[in-house]
């Protein structure tokens, strides 16, 4: 899609919008102040991550609110990509955000920046948004747009005595209106729709093509990535909520997702929510997704240059890949201690397998080696674990 | 399109009756019918997501960093 139309949508979405807006009645309000420790563990694919993060939410009066947010991730170990090319990773990554909210009669006004830096990646997004409730409070409605601008750099040293070499920018627009309407006593319902258009830089420089080569002992060789510097994205989810006959919750979505890369990609979520009595909220669900492969995207090319653009990164390739997941919330302190009304404890696990249908495994298998192409399909498994403290006050 | 929707809104605009009424709503406001209980969680999930699949959006922001390893 091009821009000058997605422009021209969005325009005539924003009268449309301008229109909605007309129906506010009286006040909104905002959450209550909340205090977050969070802590992160991934493992998958020969990579470790772990993060932590603090997050403070506090409102200064009854209209205007603020959030900080703090996190660190912490990279280890060698992805597929990393092991073909016989080299470790070790990196950080530092994310600040603040937001500013502010609540007039109906309406919500967001403005944020976020700041996000690793030793070979810089990335600032600066987003504002609104978000409305209308019809007798049956309806929300939210804009938002975003703006970001990263500086993509390679690092030609190793992970302990790095060397960045800086290769270039990329910068992206997003646009987002989601919908969410209250259906019944027992159903509510959502639609959530995204435009992001990027230019620049977007390739990522760890990973490579490979190529026919016999003159090597593998038959193969390695180049560089070289994708189209601009990419346009539209995806929609279809989200509903349900209570059940039960104090118990049932929610399910469906994502729709296309770029102008030819990837399409389609999300499945189901999620099921527990309460027992006023201390434990568990919850469970199970993602499915599933997505084909970009137009300049091969296993392995003829030779070098074949095509004007090639990419293998695994991001690219058709797989599928399915989550089961579990989280139980403990809440505690019910008559409040000190300044905090309440606080709540939650461990969230998921498990991911991810199955590759044209993206091949090509580590060093030993001898014999495989022919080109006809190394087994990659997949793993990854794990992640989240435990985090809320304390409300 | 635009001017029909200018006809709907201001005539509706007055009488507008919730089909839901606020007394009917406390299943709604149950904290389990939350959309999103955990904003900091559902970020770093959908960031894990975003790094190693080809989708992206309409799920709510993802955070910054390139996810490249």
């Amino acid at each position: 899609m091009k821009v000058a139309a997605v422009q021209r949508i969005l325009g005539r979405v924003a009268a449309v919008v301008a229109l909605l807006l007309l129906r506010a009645t009286c006040a909104d309000v905002l959450p209550d102040d909340r205090a977050d420790l969070f802590y992160s563990k991934y493992s998958g694919g020969g990579m470790d991550i772990t993060g932590e993060s603090a997050a403070l939410n506090k409102k200064f009066t009854e209209n205007i609110a603020a959030q900080v947010n703090y996190f660190v991730d912490h990279v280890s170990g060698a992805s597929i990509d990393v092991l073909s090319q016989a080299s470790q990773i070790r990196d950080e990554r530092i994310q600040k955000s603040a937001t500013l909210e502010f609540v007039h009669d109906k309406t919500t006004y967001t403005a944020s920046y976020s700041g996000s830096v690793e030793r070979d990646y810089r990335s600032d997004t600066a987003s504002i948004a609104m978000k409305q409730d209308m019809f007798g409070d049956l309806t929300t409605l939210s804009l938002a747009f975003a703006n970001t601008v990263d500086k993509v750099g390679e690092n030609n040293g190793t992970a302990w005595v790095p060397v960045i070499s800086w290769l270039g920018h990329a910068q992206s627009r997003s646009y987002d209106i989601d919908w969410s309407q209250i259906l019944t006593k027992n159903l509510i319902a959502g639609v959530n729709f995204n435009v992001i258009t990027d230019w620049g830089y977007l390739a990522n420089p760890y990973r490579s093509i490979r190529y026919l080569d016999a003159g090597t002992p593998k038959g193969y060789s390695l180049g560089s990535q070289i994708y189209p510097d601009t990419r346009t994205s539209t995806a929609v989810q279809l989200e509903a909520k349900y209570f059940l006959p039960y104090r118990a919750a049932i929610t399910g979505s469906f994502r729709y997702f296309r770029d102008t890369w030819s990837i399409v990609g389609k999300t499945f979520e189901v999620d099921y929510t527990h309460p027992i009595s006023n201390i434990w909220i568990l919850e469970g669900r199970f993602r499915y997704y599933t997505q084909n492969n970009a137009n300049f995207y091969s296993d392995l090319f003829q030779y070098a240059d074949e095509f004007e653009f090639e990419g293998r990164d695994q991001d690219l390739a058709a797989q599928d890949n399915y989550t089961i997941g579990a989280k139980a919330t403990y809440a505690f302190l019910p008559n409040g201690w000190k300044m905090f009304k309440r606080a709540t404890v939650t461990l969230d696990a998921s498990r991911i397998a991810f199955h590759y249908k044209d993206f091949r495994n090509i580590k060093d298998f030993g001898v014999p080696q495989y022919q080109p192409g006809t190394e087994p399909l990659y997949q793993f498994n990854a794990t992640v674990y989240q435990i985090y403290m809320s304390m409300f006050f | 399109v635009l001017l029909a929707g200018v006809v709907v809104m201001t005539a509706a605009c007055s009488n507008m009756q919730p089909w839901v009424k606020p007394y009917e709503r406390d299943k709604l406001a149950d904290p389990i019918m939350a959309w999103d209980r955990d904003a900091i969680s559902a970020e770093y999930l959908d960031h894990i997501r975003e790094s190693r699949e080809g989708s992206r959006g309409a799920t709510g922001s993802a955070g910054g960093g390139c996810g490249c390893n």
